[in-house]
């Protein structure tokens, strides 16, 4: 297996992007890559979007995007992984170099969530979750998420306070990110008395519907470092990729994300590394609750510590182990099938030691998560400053 | 052969509505509503309850104490005038939940508040024939009145189901009449929402017309006279009338009580009279009879005369009693509750 | 596309009518609704099994805002629900006030309309938990 390295990242406008269409946000995202990359070509581009279908009428994203960029005729790939979408396109391509099939790959994530109704969005994204077991009986992300909550706080004693104290942090991240939808920050109060979603969530446990590309570009380690510019070279070190059932009611234990785990364990595996070499993670936040599960998950803390972390500051920008520094999904926004792709973006910023007010000091390797549904498809990626 | 049922079984939904509730909304005086029809509080279908859903509770329950092979039942009726759909069976959807297997017969009976008898009369009968080993009647509304109008302050739901066969009875039927005209009383036309009624006209030219004859010709059929009762019960679409069927045909207020359950339930349409008889058969005693004759608009009634078994002491306990769900466990509703439960409030398109 | 289209709604009934449920004849786990291959030994033949009604919550949540084909019915309680033979569901409780419902609720499975296409479309039918 040949190494892999990120060379290029870029993000398109994120947000409510009223004036933009998937197409768009795309290409704005991929030249931004290519452009910091300085390359104006590629062997192979992956696209991972959760539902363009649902969203916009829109399938056939791989060959509609690559004519997008002028590169008609480039292999090009659409992968699916509800919210871990675009983990895995990022997972395709390095998978693309390392075998030898590309020495450059154009990975990308795109959703556009704008163009339908609010309803209309919410039945979309319950796609990922068991249409036939759990959303035909009334089940929404927020409830599926809620009940996992309620059995977490069950068990361990996790406190309402310390599901806000995630939102709070990630805000307080957030607000140093230029680039996240919500830069305002929040305090616990606040989200405890927002309007109630599914119980004990409120609207400011939940991350929000928002438009956005994301992209890198990878290219074979030595090409790599051919075309350096003098920046530190971003290497992926491990990868790794698990999945779960679906359905939260076919689990063992309603308190844990086995995939995680296992997807990890791969990851950790492959790098040569332990959950002790991370200095900074980018996790998949879309509710308090679910950053609290992905780090025990993670074994960035122990099984049932998960609920202190944030608000013992161990997680936040300064602390230990800074987790979603970029102000993850709540702050920074939840285009879900760029969320993947835009993790990769922010460990490599910060690994570059470019990410300006929010920068981890000495950040050299660094991780990422995105799941799917409950938890039950995800990936891992272990970045790491190359030698 | 003796033909008779086999188990029996009632669904009465947990919320109620107080007739204050309703008469406020209105500008009417509660209490003279209360006093002139002996009506209290009636019960409400959850809007997820339909007669279809109580319709296979109640069976279920009939089947717990029938203690056969659903595959044995032979014929499916449901008699409702509030059935989900105008077209589609009700008695389909029942019998696909019980696990009956295709070789049923099955129909959706309507004839206003008697579909539910009229399902009982054909059941027996078809058992009677030989034609089927067991038959499945059940009498099931959700039925509407218009706001406002006298008949929201009655309009209940509830459901009452009876297996038919002719071995292990629970209670033999005797005898079975029906007696039916042409009268206008209370119809729906087809995609009106909410019934007409002929006021006045409903009472002594059609109710009591019909539900007496019925119970003349049960006399006259059986050479039995009130005396030889232990229960008797009328279709009751308020307090009042069952009673005063009652006591003009001959029976004293001991042998009505049992069965008369619409001062706290409503009426409950093509379930008024058949759950009034579960309500019986969950405290008659072998060697009992039992008089029970059904009243639909439009106009007829059936009548029945049962003869309780002792097999009832064995299979009462295998399913809830009416008279507990009637009376234990209710969730009282606003009206605003009601008629948002109910569909009476005009939504987005 | 639609979630009640007639064929699909018409195919869960045997699982969602009767609770008919697969008992794997290699190891014994009972899946519900049936399916091909067993998840716990990959077996692949089956045993038809039918699931007794009676239950106890394992954890639940209080949706309040609800999707589309549930909006009007917020607040109501959503529960995962074990039911012997270690069957878990993702149910709903009725008629029980949500503030109510707790882990270790015992709750028995009643039939009810789950979800209706429109006013003029198919109505979906199944079960809900209600305490017992």
């Amino acid at each position: 297996m040949r190494d892999v390295a990120i060379v290029g990242i870029g993000l398109s406008r994120w947000g409510e992007v009223w004036d933009a269409s998937l197409r768009t946000l795309w290409t704005e995202a991929a030249l931004a890559a290519l452009d910091d990359a300085g390359l104006d070509r590629v062997d192979s581009i992956t696209v991972g979007s959760m539902t363009p279908g649902l969203f916009v009428g829109q399938e056939h994203l791989g060959a509609l995007l690559a004519d997008e960029l002028g590169m008609a005729g480039v292999p090009a790939t659409r992968v699916e992984s509800a919210c871990a979408s675009g983990g895995v396109a990022l997972k395709t391509g390095f998978a693309e170099v390392a075998a030898g099939l590309a020495d450059i790959v154009l990975v990308t994530g795109v959703e556009k969530m704008t163009d339908v109704s609010g309803d209309e969005c919410t039945a979309a994204l319950a796609a990922a979750a068991d249409a036939e077991l759990e959303v035909f009986y009334g089940a929404t992300f927020p409830g599926l998420y809620a009940m996992m909550a309620r059995a977490h706080m069950a068990r361990w004693g996790t406190t309402r306070e310390q599901l806000a104290m995630v939102a709070v942090k990630n805000h307080r991240h957030g607000a140093l990110n230029p680039h996240a939808q919500y830069r305002q920050e929040i305090t616990v109060k606040d989200v405890i008395e927002s309007a109630m979603v599914a119980e004990p969530l409120t609207i400011l446990d939940c991350s929000p519907i928002t438009d956005g590309a994301a992209a890198v570009v990878l290219a074979e380690l030595g090409v790599a470092r051919t075309i350096a510019k003098g920046r530190p070279i971003v290497r992926i070190a491990g990868v790794g990729q698990a999945t779960d059932r679906i359905a939260l009611q076919s689990r063992a234990d309603l308190t844990t994300l086995p995939a995680t785990t296992l997807a990890a364990q791969r990851a950790f595996k492959m790098a040569g590394k332990t959950p002790n070499d991370i200095h900074l993670a980018e996790v998949h936040d879309c509710f308090t609750i679910a950053e609290i599960l992905v780090i025990e998950a993670l074994g960035l803390c122990q099984p049932g510590q998960g609920g202190c972390q944030a608000s013992s500051g161990r997680t936040a920008l300064g602390g230990a182990i800074p987790v979603n520094p970029s102000g993850g999904l709540k702050s920074k926004g939840h285009p879900v099938g760029a969320t993947g792709v835009a993790q990769a973006v922010e460990i490599t910023t910060q690994l570059r030691g470019v990410a300006g007010k929010r920068q981890v000091a000495g950040a050299r390797i660094g991780l990422t998560q995105n799941m799917g549904g409950t938890g039950a498809s995800t990936v891992v990626h272990i970045l790491e400053v190359a030698s | 052969m003796s033909v008779g049922i086999v188990g029996y079984g009632a669904y009465i939904p947990r919320r109620r509505i107080r007739l204050g509730e309703i008469a406020a909304v209105w500008g009417a005086d509660a209490a003279t509503y209360e006093r002139g029809l002996e009506l209290h509080e009636k019960s409400v279908p959850a809007a997820d309850e339909d007669t279809i859903t109580m319709s296979v509770t109640a069976s279920r329950r009939a089947l717990a104490r029938a203690r056969i092979d659903p595959s044995s039942i032979g014929a499916v009726y449901v008699g409702s005038e509030s059935h989900p759909y105008a077209v589609k069976p009700s008695g389909t959807v029942v019998a696909e939940a019980l696990g009956t297997g295709p070789a049923v017969h099955c129909a959706d009976l309507e004839f206003a508040c008697k579909a539910g008898s009229e399902g009982m009369f054909l059941a027996a009968a078809l058992v009677k024939s030989g034609e089927v080993q067991h038959a499945l009647a059940v009498g099931a509304d959700t039925s509407q009145g218009a706001p406002g109008d006298a008949l929201e302050y009655s309009a209940a739901a509830g459901a009452a189901a009876f297996i038919f066969g002719s071995t292990n009875l629970v209670a033999t039927m005797e005898a079975q009449v029906s007696y039916m005209t042409d009268t206008p009383d209370f119809w729906r036309r087809e995609y009106m929402r909410y019934p007409r009624h002929a006021g006045r006209f409903t009472g002594e030219p059609a109710y009591f017309k019909h539900t007496l004859g019925a119970t003349r010709m049960l006399l006259e059929k059986t050479g039995l006279q009130p005396k030889d009762f232990a229960f008797a019960v009328f279709h009751q679409p308020n307090g009042k009338f069952p009673m005063r069927a009652g006591k003009v045909a001959g029976f004293r207020r001991e042998q009505l009580e049992a069965g008369w359950l619409s001062p706290w339930l409503g009426n409950t349409y093509s379930g008024a009279s058949p759950i009034g008889l579960t309500a019986i058969l969950d405290l008659a005693r072998a060697g009992d009879r039992i008089l029970m004759v059904s009243y639909g608009s439009g106009a007829g009634s059936d009548g029945f005369v049962w003869a309780v078994t002792d097999r009832i002491d064995e299979v009462r306990a295998a399913a809830p009693a009416t008279r507990d769900q009637l009376d234990n466990g209710k969730l009282y509703v606003s009206y605003g509750t009601y008629a948002k439960m109910r569909g009476k409030i005009r939504m987005g398109e | 596309m639609s979630p009640l289209n007639p064929a699909r709604v018409a195919r869960e009934f045997p699982s969602r009518y009767r609770l008919e449920a697969a008992r794997c004849e290699g190891c014994g786990v009972v899946s519900f609704p049936p399916r091909v291959v067993c998840p716990a030994c990959r077996g692949r033949k089956f045993a038809t099994a039918s699931l007794e009604p009676e239950g106890k919550v394992l954890t639940w949540t209080v949706i309040h805002v609800g999707p589309s084909s549930h909006k009007h019915e917020v607040p109501y309680a959503l529960a995962v629900v074990e039911l012997a033979d270690g069957v878990r569901i993702t149910c709903q409780i009725a008629d029980l006030d949500p503030a109510q419902v707790a882990p270790g609720l015992p709750v028995r499975l009643e039939f009810r309309r789950i979800q209706e296409d429109g006013e003029a479309g198919v109505i979906a039918y199944g079960h809900k938990a209600v305490p017992a």
